[in-house]
């Protein structure tokens, strides 16, 4: 056989062979692969359907939260309870501390886009024999505006039919619902609210629940109307006394400087001293809303962590079964090195199994935590969002996970010394 | 082919340093049919390793074709291994979940040869040694003739200048045992160059040169006559 001098130092082999080996291995021992890949499929799963859960949740407040009117102020009697105040408050100290007239005051400040006082309460409402109780709110026609909402039949009633005590009335989708039945346009209808008749004017769009309350559970009338008839606040005290007042500022940007001109306006009109306590207080829905957004973000992050521990046991079952593996074919990897491998091959095709391992199973817990949160989402009543890096991420963490646990059993694999290693039993 | 001057072996075992290889210099000629032999302990398995590039010299010199073996790193003698030689055991080290063809194929992949080309170099290596019809069987389907039959064929599949046997024989009945070293006969006429480490006198027979060891030294070194 002719002596040839070929090249001793290069490494010949193609990379893909390698992958063959590993694929190989894997293939060999179906069950045994199925179950170490069992880790990796759980706890990718667990991250893709807490990931869903956490995010789906955080749309959903998000939606509850920007449907209660974006860059508002809401301004109420009583003073403020705590540092940062409730989002929830009852009417507190000096009942009747706001007026139509502080309102109006408020028209003069900078960056004041809409202002509506209101007045609200309870009260029954019939018509043609179906009864429902529901919320009234007396406002003023820039109610429309400060709070966001839009009509969808019919209109708003002006400034003129307020002026005048015309019994007009614009109803939420839930009062329609209740009082009219599903699909039925009630603009036009009479109906009455406690002893008064009133005649429907608009229906306003679509809401949905804030969480607490449903806000489409709602009867929108004048507010001399509301104040006289229907809600009667007779108790003493000044009569343009209102329950609260809506301030839509133009912008996020002058909002917050709103808030503090509208306490400082509020303060000198009420007479109240430095040091002393606010007979009204003002809250910023917008950073409720930031508040919120942080704590379901926290909340979603808490959920992946949890999930992504269950993604290292996976780890730690691909680098028990790895070490077992390398142990078991000791005398294989002394052949390897004998007839030609070189330690880094080895320590490849070893590192290159516990990925495939891994990869495989981040690839079928993919398939089922998407499925996962699909089913939940479907059967569940629970908004499930599918972020659209579950993919990337399942194959990033999956793969990461292989190289570090199947790092050190492929270490130990390429350290073999291959005549002891041919040598074992 | 091959030239060791002075080779020296020693292992640390605790307290105990002992001397496999004393001080050993030896040449080999392409195309020797070359026994080493020696009671077990004396050194003839540790020198095949050194041959082989699977272990290192604690001193002395090894050249196989004027390269210096003895100062290769661990990828030069995995290269060399791949390519210079090839290794027949007692214990065929055959890959078990492998057929025939995918364990003569091995050295082949890791010598970076086509998949087209190494398959029909297995196959005709396989034919070779009288395997043609069992090419796709596992280890566990075959004989023990049989298995390491197809371990020579993946001895030969690069093609190596040094072909060394550790005891092929001795897994083996004596009628199989004399079918495989009829193919060493058969091989070395057609120009390999053989090292077969045996302690079977009657293997030893069949070389055309006995190197005889005894604690880590060479104690004879015979030949027939050409």
């Amino acid at each position: 056989m002719p002596h040839d001098p070929r090249p001793l130092t290069s490494s010949a082999m193609s990379p893909l062979e390698l992958v063959r080996f590993a694929v190989g291995a894997i293939a060999a021992h179906p069950m045994r692969s199925a179950l170490t890949s069992l880790g990796v499929v759980i706890g990718v799963a667990a991250v893709i359907m807490m990931t869903s859960i956490g995010l789906g949740a955080q749309q959903r407040v998000e939606q509850a939260l920007s449907s209660l009117g974006t860059n508002m102020l809401v301004v109420r009697p009583g003073a403020p309870r705590g540092a940062g105040g409730g989002f929830v408050r009852g009417g507190g100290g000096s009942g009747a501390s706001l007026t139509v007239d502080d309102a109006e005051a408020m028209r003069t400040l900078d960056g004041v886009k809409a202002i509506s006082p209101a007045v609200n309460g309870g009260a029954q409402l019939v018509y043609d024999g179906a009864n429902w109780a529901s919320r009234i709110e007396g406002v003023t026609p820039e109610y429309l505006v400060a709070r966001d909402l839009e009509i969808v039949s019919g209109q708003m009633f002006d400034q003129a039919a307020a002026d005048s005590g015309r019994k007009v009335a614009v109803l939420g989708q839930t009062v329609v619902r209740e009082l009219f039945g599903e699909g039925v346009d009630p603009v036009g209808q009479r109906m009455r609210i406690g002893p008064i008749p009133f005649t429907v004017v608009g229906v306003l769009g679509e809401k949905g629940q804030s969480g607490f309350q449903d806000q489409d559970d709602i009867v929108v009338i004048p507010l001399d109307a509301a104040r006289s008839r229907v809600i009667g606040r007779g108790s003493g005290s000044r009569g343009n006394s209102v329950n609260q007042i809506y301030v839509k500022a133009v912008d996020e940007d002058s909002l917050y400087r709103l808030e503090q001109d509208v306490a400082e306006l509020l303060r000198q009109r009420h007479r109240i001293r430095p040091g002393q306590e606010d007979d009204f207080n003002v809250q910023n829905l917008t950073s409720i809303q930031e508040a919120a957004q942080s704590s379901t973000a926290t909340f979603t992050i808490l959920l992946a962590a949890v999930a992504g521990v269950s993604l290292v046991v996976g780890g730690v079952g691909i680098m028990n079964i790895m070490l077992v593996s390398v142990t078991e074919r000791t005398r294989e990897i002394g052949l390897r090195m004998a007839i030609g491998a070189r330690r880094s091959d080895v320590l490849t095709q070893f590192a290159l199994e516990s990925v495939a391992l891994s990869l495989l199973g981040g690839l079928i817990g993919l398939l089922l935590g998407v499925g996962g949160a699909l089913l939940m989402s479907k059967f569940g009543d629970w908004p499930a969002a599918i972020p659209a890096w579950a993919a990337p991420l399942a194959i990033g963490f999956s793969t990461f996970v292989g190289v570090v646990f199947g790092a050190y059993p492929a270490w130990r694999a390429a350290q073999l010394d291959p005549i002891e290693a041919l040598r074992r039993e | 082919m091959i030239r060791i001057d002075n080779l020296t072996k020693t292992y640390v075992m605790g307290d105990n340093v002992i001397h496999a290889l004393g001080g050993v210099s030896l040449g080999i000629d392409r195309g020797e049919h070359v026994a080493i032999i020696g009671p077990s302990g004396s050194g003839k398995s540790t020198l095949m390793n050194v041959l082989g590039g699977l272990d290192r010299p604690t001193g002395g010199d090894y050249r196989f074709e004027d390269d210096p073996v003895a100062d290769y790193d661990d990828d030069e003698l995995a290269s060399f291994r791949n390519r210079r030689i090839g290794f027949v055991f007692q214990s065929f080290q055959l890959l078990p979940r492998l057929t025939a063809v995918q364990n003569v194929e091995l050295p082949m992949i890791y010598a970076g040869i086509a998949p087209a080309e190494r398959r029909d170099r297995a196959v005709a290596l396989l034919e070779r040694v009288g395997l043609g019809s069992r090419l796709e069987n596992r280890p566990t389907q075959m004989s023990g003739g049989q298995q390491q039959r197809v371990a020579i064929a993946r001895a030969l599949a690069n093609a190596p200048d040094l072909l060394l046997a550790d005891e092929p024989t001795g897994a083996l009945d004596t009628a199989t045992g004399q079918e495989v070293l009829a193919l060493f006969d058969e091989l070395n006429s057609q120009g390999l160059t053989l090292c077969i480490v045996t302690h079977d006198t009657e293997v030893a027979a069949r070389a055309r040169r006995r190197v005889a060891f005894r604690d880590g030294l060479i104690v004879s070194d015979d030949r027939n006559a050409a």
